[in-house]
């Protein structure tokens, strides 16, 4: 119930803020500050999703097969490998860790 | 191509994360913008609450305001044609709008935005239902989510203040992890860009 809360309060808030630079003059939006803010904002909630996702369970930090994965993800990355590939690679390496473990 | 692989392993992602394959289309179709569709799942996928959840999504969302700015000034759309318009502002189709020469902006904004809706929703769909009948921890799918956010994430890191700012990210999480309320990691990350914002 709580997750249909909250897909419907993302899609409601999220087209609200579409809208809004589509109905709103638009100096509000020339403060620098703003702009950057808003773009680097981004930036840092993605840097802690990577964290919660391969780092965290629950309120604990652990290091298991996830972790193998996202440097698997990483290498591939770094040798310009599209986003399927880089996925793709994420998830056989953590396969393979926990097969082994 | 990269659309398809994104909608794939979002799909995937969401239901990983202990979504229905009928809410990840739902957000596929009304959320339409991605990075923030991600970060719900993760957040609710990780155990926070749906507070927690909305609001990290929304923080990714605004970008779309500054987008809509743009292309509001360059298509100058009214009526109906705007609040479809509003749905289709994402990245995609603001890079391809904004990109064109002047006269075919429209119809760049138009039909990436269009094509783009197509495709995002096709493969949420396939990737929700592919996820659903496998054995998503035998196939390491959960390790694939944070991939994603890192591909995300990459995409976004174009001079070295974000830089500065992935890193000051991650740390903030670390830290905050076993200290917060799951989601609540997220949250206070978006802290970490203040320095880089107040700095003149």
């Amino acid at each position: 119930m709580s997750t249909w809360a909250a897909v419907l309060g993302l899609a409601a808030g999220a087209f609200a803020l579409k809208l809004a630079g589509w109905l709103v003059p638009a100096r509000v939006f020339e403060d620098p500050r703003v702009r950057r803010g808003t773009l680097l904002v981004p930036v840092a909630l993605l840097a802690a999703l990577v964290v919660v996702q391969t780092a965290a369970d629950g309120r604990a930090l652990v290091v298991d097969a996830r972790l193998a994965g996202l440097a698997a993800g990483a290498v591939a990355l770094a040798l310009r490998a599209p986003f399927l590939v880089l996925v793709v690679v994420a998830a056989a390496t953590a396969a393979v860790v926990r097969a082994l473990a | 191509m990269a659309v398809g692989a994104y909608g794939l392993s979002f799909g995937a992602a969401a239901v990983t994360a202990g979504l229905s394959p009928v809410q990840a289309c739902a957000l596929s179709v009304l959320v339409f913008t991605g990075a923030s569709q991600f970060a719900l799942v993760g957040v609710l996928g990780a155990g926070g609450g749906a507070v927690p959840a909305v609001l990290g999504g929304l923080l990714l969302g605004a970008r779309n305001t500054l987008y809509a700015v743009r292309l509001a000034d360059l298509l100058g759309l009214r009526g109906l044609r705007r609040v479809v318009a509003a749905h289709l502002t994402i990245d995609e189709s603001t890079a391809m709008g904004t990109a064109a020469p002047p006269p075919l902006a429209g119809l760049a904004f138009w039909s990436t935005g269009l094509s783009v809706f197509v495709l995002w929703n096709a493969a949420t769909l396939l990737g929700a239902v592919g996820a659903g009948v496998v054995d998503v921890r035998a196939l390491g799918l959960d390790a694939a989510v944070g991939a994603a956010f890192l591909g995300l994430l990459a995409l976004q890191v174009r001079d070295r203040t974000a830089l500065a700012v992935a890193v000051a990210g991650t740390l903030v999480a670390l830290v905050a992890v076993p200290l917060t309320p799951p989601g609540v990691p997220v949250l206070l990350a978006a802290l970490a860009v203040l320095p880089a914002v107040v700095r003149r």
